[in-house]
């Protein structure tokens, strides 16, 4: 069995900010909670969703709000606790796991701290394989597990249940009593059987933030093999192997950023090393979901975009990008879960803003360059 | 006519100025006991200069004693925390990141009480002032006399901190309270950090301030003098000794400030390069352009941000070598061994000194030493030197264009043509005394991080008042006001919230006022 330990948690930490995806939010708050919980119990056990067993009755967790408020009203285990405690209320059940809801950012560390605070077991999947902004793009609610009860608690672990008839609108209630609360609140929500998990999660994507860190890490030391390169060259063997591309390499050219209600929007324009005059354009909600080299659409969400520093390997945010890094843009393919057409209606390019369809990685970026 | 002091870990440099003319400089051995070096350095000038002390308006210090005290945790003093708070933010406990060495000797007492603010502004409790007083007992019980107190947002509004410190004074009168509103910046966790850091420094900053006006006065010099902070602006040596920790950056900050004062140009890029390493960094506007990310001190992350410095393995002690057709320059470096081991020495290591004496840069050493070089080879280096330069000059570049490049430090031979993105190549004068001359910049700054409500009172109505508040700090910390002007703007929206909340961060910066009424 998998678990997270102390020895491993940098290595997570660096893999869940690359599964950002450009948002997400700092990991420094996340790490350091979950390092004192684990000082503490010495490790998370993880379940591979294969093994899910039938009676397994699992909740997500996750902090809603602003990630600026994040780092001074830090995100509240005890709280989220009394969200779960509400909804098993609710349902006249107890959990016995808990599920992440998000692969990438602050919300992939918050559930292994609730659960090595209640001494529960982590299921290794979620329900983005990434980061997303919003409650409702995600494979449970587009394979049918219901979003509610949504329950919010706030640090007096006040506790708002939202029931609704689906998930979009839970986001929208839901985000705005999560001003209400001082821009950040616990949620607990998409409870659900052993059974919904093996058919509805995104597999395995705890350890891939671990592994992908630890590539990282070690292609660092090793410094033989271009990091990047042997990062994308890693999907092959992950579980499930996924196709994955250096897809452009350059030096940031402009960043134009703005807002809109809620979102930070705007595009990258990154310029290629050397003579070439190709140049790639990343546009992003939150996190990076179009890339177009010369004009020519190479990666679509919800298929993975990465931009790392190329020398180190670290994550490069929408918040952090400026003139002059030198990176690296790295398209993986997303999960089957994520590209049906039931998926892509609901975390698809439209959900972006993107009027292009979903078009795979695979299918793009053999005529790009790589 | 004012001085400039850096006391670094090795040297204390001074200078003397008027207005904007360097009169006299010197380098002279930092001494363990701070001050006998500074009487040294300053003595030094005035004799030289034939200046009378009645004629120096102001003194600034620049020093890294204090970063350097932090890092190997050298007397350090007991401190406790109070953190307005509560219900939130039990997750994270006071002095979690704080290696054991510290934890040693500061330890981690800490309190939450409740308090604290919501981003826009709301309190998320009242102040319990009952708990901040008890907790003030059981410090005095504990012999703690430095204390932190802190609060969820409080950088938006410093009053409840201001109680907190009224109460404990009131409870401890012979405290040392440390705000963190005054260290500032959003980040509850790096900016108690920053404020830990600060009060374990109390005891030290007595005596290293102590040491600045008792060798000041030994000078017979009796004006103000003014002590420089991580952004290069100046804070005046009473609050300089209540928040050392704002120095914890100042140095590399002194440097760049220095190295574009001498050159006369504001927006610039300034590359030091050494012997083993160059640093390459923006300056806009006179002051360098800020790290995004947050530097770790001793290991504990604060919510301090360095220069953006880029360092590249380039040096006069950079190792040359040939690998095939090609000629590789560093990384690797012999360092403080260039004087037995480059060729000109009479060593047997290539280095990038040897190579700017054969390409006839420079004339360092015996350069008959290197007249069996081949002349493919040295051009091969040459290039390499350049290119790697030229790179790094790109890589740093806010924006395209032409900059200028101002080139400092004992390896600046090495750099001979034409840089590809330079306007033009500056190599001012005096540069080993840059610290000294940053520090002696007479600026003055004020600073604000706060959140904003677009939708209640818009955008123009916050950055009008975010920029009224900042130039009202600069004059606060004793900036002219005529001079006080605004040199960057920030607006960062909370994403994930449709709030139409704004983070904005704003600085103001002004001329010191007493230098400006004796010019």
């Amino acid at each position: 069995m998998s678990r997270i330990t102390l020895e491993n948690l940098p290595d997570f930490i660096r893999g869940t900010a690359i599964l950002g995806t450009g948002g997400g939010g700092d990991p420094y708050v996340g790490r350091l909670m979950l390092e004192q919980e684990l000082t503490k119990c010495g490790g998370v056990d993880l379940i591979d969703p294969d093994d899910v067993p039938d009676d397994l009755f699992a909740i997500s967790v996750a902090c809603m709000g602003a990630p600026t408020v994040f780092v001074e009203k830090l995100p509240n285990a005890q709280a989220t606790v009394t969200a779960m405690r509400r909804i098993e209320k609710e349902l006249g059940r107890k959990f016995n796991a808990i599920i992440p809801l998000e692969a990438g950012g602050v919300n992939a560390t918050l559930p292994l701290v609730v659960a090595a605070q209640m001494g529960l077991p982590v299921v290794d999947g979620d329900g983005m394989g990434r980061a997303f902004p919003e409650f409702q793009m995600t494979t449970f609610n587009i394979y049918g597990v219901n979003c509610s009860p949504f329950v919010m608690a706030d640090d007096f672990e006040n506790t708002i249940v939202l029931e609704t008839d689906n998930a979009l609108r839970t986001e929208r209630y839901g985000r705005a009593v999560c001003v209400k609360m001082g821009g950040i609140a616990q949620v607990a929500s998409y409870a659900m059987t052993g059974e919904q998990i093996r058919r509805t999660c995104v597999p395995r994507t705890v350890t891939l933030a671990v592994d992908i860190g630890k590539r990282v890490r070690e292609l660092r030391v090793e410094g033989k093999e271009d990091i990047c390169e042997g990062l994308a060259a890693y999907f092959a063997t992950s579980r499930p192997p996924r196709f994955a591309r250096v897809l452009f390499d350059g030096k940031v050219q402009d960043v134009m950023r703005g807002t809109e209600d809620g979102w930070t929007v705007g595009n990258v324009t990154i310029s290629a090393a050397g003579d070439s005059s190709d140049e790639m354009f990343l546009t992003f909600r939150n996190e990076y979901s179009l890339a177009k080299l010369n004009g020519k659409t190479v990666a679509i969400v919800p298929d993975l975009l990465f931009i790392l520093d190329r020398e180190t390997g670290e994550a490069i945010t929408t918040e952090t990008l400026r003139y002059g890094q030198r990176v690296k843009v790295i398209g993986v393919a997303a999960t089957e879960e994520m590209r049906t057409p039931e998926a892509v209606e609901v975390i698809g390019p439209k959900a972006s803003n993107i009027s292009e369809p979903f078009v795979r990685l695979e299918d793009l970026a053999w005529g790009g360059s790589s | 006519m004012h001085i400039g002091v850096d006391v670094g870990g090795t040297n204390t440099d001074a200078v003397l100025m008027d207005g904007n003319k360097v009169i006299a400089s010197v380098k002279s051995p930092t001494t363990h006991d701070v001050g006998s070096g500074i009487v040294e350095a300053v003595g030094s000038i005035m004799k030289s200069s034939g200046c009378a002390v009645a004629d120096i308006a102001s003194v600034m210090i620049g020093t890294t004693q204090f970063t350097n005290a932090f890092v190997e945790g050298k007397k350090l003093v007991p401190v406790g925390v109070v953190r307005a708070a509560l219900p939130a933010t039990t997750g994270i406990l006071p002095m979690t990141e704080f290696p054991s060495h510290l934890v040693a000797q500061i330890g981690r007492q800490s309190y939450l009480v409740e308090g604290g603010y919501e981003f826009d502004g709301r309190e998320i409790n009242k102040l319990d002032e009952r708990a901040v007083a008890e907790a003030a007992r059981d410090m005095r019980k504990r012999s703690i006399r430095s204390v932190v107190v802190s609060g969820v947002f409080t950088p938006i509004n410093d009053s409840m901190e201001n109680r907190m410190a009224e109460i404990i004074r009131n409870e401890m009168p012979d405290s040392e309270v440390t705000l963190s509103s005054e260290i500032g910046r959003i980040g509850l966790i790096e900016r108690e950090n920053a404020s830990i850091m600060n009060a374990s420094l109390t005891d030290l900053s007595r005596t290293v301030m102590t040491a600045f006006r008792d060798a000041l006065i030994q000078l017979d010099i009796h004006c103000p003098f003014f002590v420089s902070q991580n952004d290069g602006t100046l804070m005046t040596s009473e609050f300089a000794e209540k928040y050392p920790v704002l120095t914890f950056a100042s140095g590399p900050t002194n440097s760049m400030r220095g190295a574009a004062f001498l050159s006369g140009v504001e927006d610039s890029i300034v590359a030091d390069i050494g012997g083993t390493t160059t640093d390459v960094g923006v300056l806009i506007g006179g002051f360098p352009r800020e790290s995004a990310v947050s530097v770790d001190i001793g290991s504990v992350r604060t919510n301090f941000r360095m220069p953006d410095v880029l360092a590249i393995g380039l040096g006069g002690g950079s190792i040359v070598r040939q690998s095939g057709s090609d000629t590789h320059v560093g990384p690797d470096s012999v360092a403080l061994d260039l004087l037995t081991q480059a060729r000109v020495f009479g060593g047997k290591t290539l280095t990038a000194t040897d190579i700017a004496v054969a390409a006839g840069y420079a004339d360092i050493g015996d350069k008959s030493l290197v007249a069996d070089l081949e002349p493919a080879i040295v051009e091969a280096a040459v290039n390499r030197m350049h290119d790697f330069l030229e790179a790094t000059v790109d890589r740093v570049k806010s924006s395209k264009g032409d900059v200028p490049v101002i080139l400092v430090g004992g390896g600046s031979v090495l750099i001979n043509r034409e840089i590809k993105g330079a306007s033009e190549v500056i190599r001012p004068e005096l540069s080993g005394v840059a610290n000294a001359i940053g520090a002696g910049l007479a600026q003055v700054g004020g600073e604000i991080d706060r959140i904003y409500s677009y939708n209640d009172i818009g955008r123009d109505e916050s950055i009008a008042q975010a920029k009224e508040e900042a130039v009202r700090r600069a004059v606060q910390a004793g900036a002219s006001k005529d001079s006080a002007k605004i040199v960057s703007i920030e607006e960062m929206p909370l994403a994930y919230l449709p709030a139409g909340a704004v983070r904005i961060k704003v600085k103001a910066i002004g001329d010191l006022e007493q230098a400006e009424n004796l010019k």
